[in-house]
């Protein structure tokens, strides 16, 4: 079958036969086990056990947070001890949230079951099934497999590509588990075809450099519909775009999926773990780690417990530390330096390197670029490693955009062929992060500009609110003393020095229109209540004269009668004042 | 008429040019009031590269009043918490040559900090919301207040007008999802021929 062959590449030396001259072995049950919640790209997995409660092996610890999460399992019976902030392997040496759980050393699992009949099942029974069983990418990044096999509707696959390049110096991982599981990886390749509706090619990506494992996989891809592909050795052939490419001769567009142009690529690793989840129900708390590097006595691969310290692998592997110069997880082009050995293999770890000094050496100091140019012959994606690097040094970074500086795949091999030991790669990491920040505190600049832009409006419109309010209880306030300066005005005794002001003298004007808005009925009572008190008060001035008549002085008597008197003629006046309003009112009526 | 122009071809040559002349000017006086340019486009570009902490560290009322008045031909260096790297962008921006932080208007800060209200000793008197200019402190009268750390830019502004100094400027801690590499140690110039320098 035709290949394409990828730009750049380097050929470092494989250093593969060390750990295959073992069968993948198994570790002694560990007494502690540290799970990050965290293995994957996505939000961190939510711990649904409570601490001291005893779990089962593959029992569920934590739940999936949010569609792109996936939860996390037990890898073992025990108790759980800690749920707590522990270092992890992480190039940061930052703490992260973990679960630990101390072993009870009976192993026990969790009742548990496949799905029958599979090959009949739904592809959404089946992608249930797999994110309830937490499988992540096992090839290194952990992308959520369930996501990754589900790419939606507008996006219909037609290509699977199961990724067995494994082209990183030292791991074999993938190479020891096709030799010895290649029946189950081509049954998990059965379960993603009938997920992805049986798409037209199917493609398994070995390099050359793994005959045993294409002789174990040859006999079961035959008349399967199944096309197994070697293609020769070059680093870096195993990332994702540059399979695809050696495979189809089909490139992914910059910033794009695989599945934009209708493939899936996933690692083999995961094809295992996927076929163990649907028909064992196995979730993942296992996988293939290779414990290879000249310090330590025992290369080979273990089938390890996602959660085991690197330090509990060390130990039964004859690991000796003086020989040893760095410790790193991954491989030597991509992995990272451990600061300790206290860390937990997770997901993605496929290997755990112990090389000596000879093996690889300390970095050499950096020197001035001579400007070679072996960088760029040797780039996979075609960048100009150098251009990159001045500008990472200048910190330019709209240039190292517009280098395309988000296409580099980090893979290392500029690096490996620098002859001034220029660290290339830390460079460009160290600048898409920065551009990372960046990006990020411009998204949050613009929300502090809108947030402030929003209060200053919220602001000023209170102030406008204030100010109107202000506005208007000064308007009552000065109708309030307008009426008060009319009542006055009708009274006796004036108040006229109020009324210089022609407002006033409107609102004087106003309040006598309005007194004399009331009705003629309401007057009329009015009278009929003075005539009322009127008459009430001449029958008592009236009583109080009869009463005095034996004991009173003349000059008294006087006084009363006068009081009765003038009792008597306000009565008389309430009455022709009533007698007046009715004949008024009447008059008006009849006009 | 027309005989007058062949006898005298620079009568031509005058009235073709001042037709011209015309009818550009007055195609460029149609262009300038139909595509006219509303506002100041370098007080948005400028407002765009200042952090909009909204601090008034530099003595205005916010990170746009500032801007305007770069416009208007101030000082580039008197953003602390933009530091260097805003006024270099400025610089780059107004082609100019980037001056040093003007230490008169404060120090630019290594870390980010946000505000921290101590809850327990709140009495709940509102001033701090009122200063805050992006609305990130939430309470009520004579009810505890807090801030929502996510978005406090650190300005600084309650902390003085709290009556009791509960708010504490915290420094904001890098998560391991902020965090990224950091820049591979510059050595020496050396060249191939030198000795490996004794580490």
């Amino acid at each position: 079958m035709k290949t394409w062959v990828t730009p750049g590449g380097v050929h470092p030396p494989e250093n593969k036969h060390q750990s295959l001259t073992l069968p993948i072995g198994s570790l002694p049950l560990p007494e502690k086990l540290l799970i990050p919640l965290s293995q994957h790209i996505g939000t961190a997995a939510k711990p649904c056990v409570e601490l001291g409660s005893n779990v089962l092996k593959g029992q569920k610890i934590a739940e999936a947070a949010g569609p792109v999460s996936v939860p996390m399992h037990a890898p073992t019976s025990g108790t759980i001890t800690a749920i707590e902030h522990r270092p992890i392997a992480h190039s940061s040496g930052m703490l992260a949230p973990c679960i630990e759980i101390t072993s009870d050393g009976r192993d026990q699992w969790q009742p548990h079951q496949g799905i029958d009949d599979y090959r009949h099942a739904s592809a959404s029974t089946l992608l249930a099934a797999i994110a309830e069983a937490g499988i992540a990418g096992m090839g290194g990044a952990g992308f959520p497999s369930a996501v990754k096999l589900n790419p939606g509707r507008k996006r219909p696959i037609n290509t699977l590509i199961v990724n067995a390049t494994e082209c990183e110096p030292y791991i074999t991982a993938d190479d020891s588990a096709i030799r010895e599981r290649a029946a189950e990886i081509i049954e998990g390749i059965g379960i993603l075809s009938q997920i992805l509706g049986h798409p037209e090619n199917i493609l398994i990506g070995i390099e050359d450099n793994k005959p045993e494992a294409i002789a174990a996989l040859e006999p079961l891809v035959k008349d399967s519909g199944i096309s197994l592909v070697s293609f020769p050795t070059k680093y870096p052939s195993g990332g994702e775009k540059q399979l695809i490419y050696i495979l189809t001769g089909e490139e992914i567009p910059s910033g794009g999926l695989p599945a934009d142009i209708g493939m899936v690529c996933v690692n083999i690793g995961t094809t295992y773990a996927i076929k163990r989840a649907i028909v064992e129900g196995e979730p993942l708390i296992s996988r293939v780690t290779t414990m290879t590097g000249e310090a330590c006595g025992i290369n080979r691969n273990y089938e390890t417990l996602i959660g085991t310290m690197v330090s509990h692998m060390l130990e039964h592997s004859q690991f000796d530390e003086e020989r040893c110069s760095r410790l790193v997880m991954g491989g030597p082009m991509m992995g990272f330096s451990l600061t300790s050995a206290d860390v937990p293999i997770v997901k993605t770890t496929n290997c755990i390197l112990a090389p000596s000094h000879q093996e690889i050496p300390d970095d050499e100091p950096a020197q001035p670029c001579i400007r070679c140019g072996l960088c760029a012959e040797a780039c996979p994606v075609s960048l100009l490693p150098q251009q990159l690097f001045w500008y990472s040094q200048a910190g330019d970074q709209e240039r190292l955009e517009a280098h395309n500086l988000f296409d580099c795949i980090e893979c290392g091999a500029c690096s490996y062929v620098c002859p001034s030991n220029i660290p290339l790669v830390q460079h460009y990491r160290h600048s898409k992060g920065e551009i990372q920040k960046a990006r990020a505190e411009k998204v949050k600049s613009d929300h502090a500009r809108q947030r402030f832009e929003f209060h200053q409006q919220r602001m000023e419109q209170a102030e406008r609110d204030k100010e109107a309010k202000r506005a208007a209880r000064r308007e009552a306030a000065e109708k309030a003393k307008a009426t008060a300066a009319a009542k006055n005005s009708d009274a006796p005794s004036d108040n006229k020095t109020d009324a210089g002001s022609a407002a006033d003298i409107i609102a004087a004007a106003q309040a006598r229109a309005a007194a004399r808005k009331v009705s003629p009925e309401q007057q009329q009572a009015k009278f009929e209540r003075s005539i009322a008190g009127a008459e009430m008060r001449l029958q008592m001035a009236e009583e109080k004269l009869a009463e005095a008549d034996d004991t009173q002085t003349d000059e008294q008597r006087n006084i009363l009668v006068a009081a009765v008197e003038a009792a008597r003629q306000k009565l008389e006046q309430a009455r022709g004042r009533l007698a007046e309003h009715l004949k008024q009112h009447n008059g008006e009526q009849v006009d | 008429m027309i005989e007058t122009i062949a006898q005298y071809p620079i009568i031509a040559a005058l009235i073709a040019l001042v037709g011209l002349g015309i009818l550009f000017g007055a195609l460029l006086g149609f262009a300038a009031e139909k595509f006219k340019v509303e506002g100041d486009p370098i007080v948005e570009q400028l407002d765009e590269l200042l952090p909009q902490t909204q601090c008034g560290q530099c003595g205005f009322p916010g990170c746009r009043p500032y801007a305007e008045s770069i416009a208007n031909g101030d000082a580039i260096n008197k953003c602390p918490p933009g530091g260097q790297a805003t006024i270099n962008a400025i610089a780059n921006l107004l082609d100019v040559p980037a001056p040093e932080l003007d230490a008169e208007h404060g120090e630019e800060a290594d870390v980010k900090t946000v505000a921290y209200i101590r809850e327990d000793e709140c009495i709940g008197c509102t001033k701090c919301i009122q200063a805050c200019p992006v609305d990130a402190i939430l309470g009520a009268a004579k009810l505890m207040h807090t801030v929502i750390a996510d978005e406090c830019t650190g300005c600084d502004l309650c902390v003085e007008p709290c009556p009791v100094d509960c708010i504490d400027m915290l420094p904001v801690k890098e998560t391991m999802k902020e965090w990224h590499w950091p820049a591979p140690p510059t050595t020496a110039d050396l060249i191939a021929s030198d000795l490996r320098p004794q580490l």
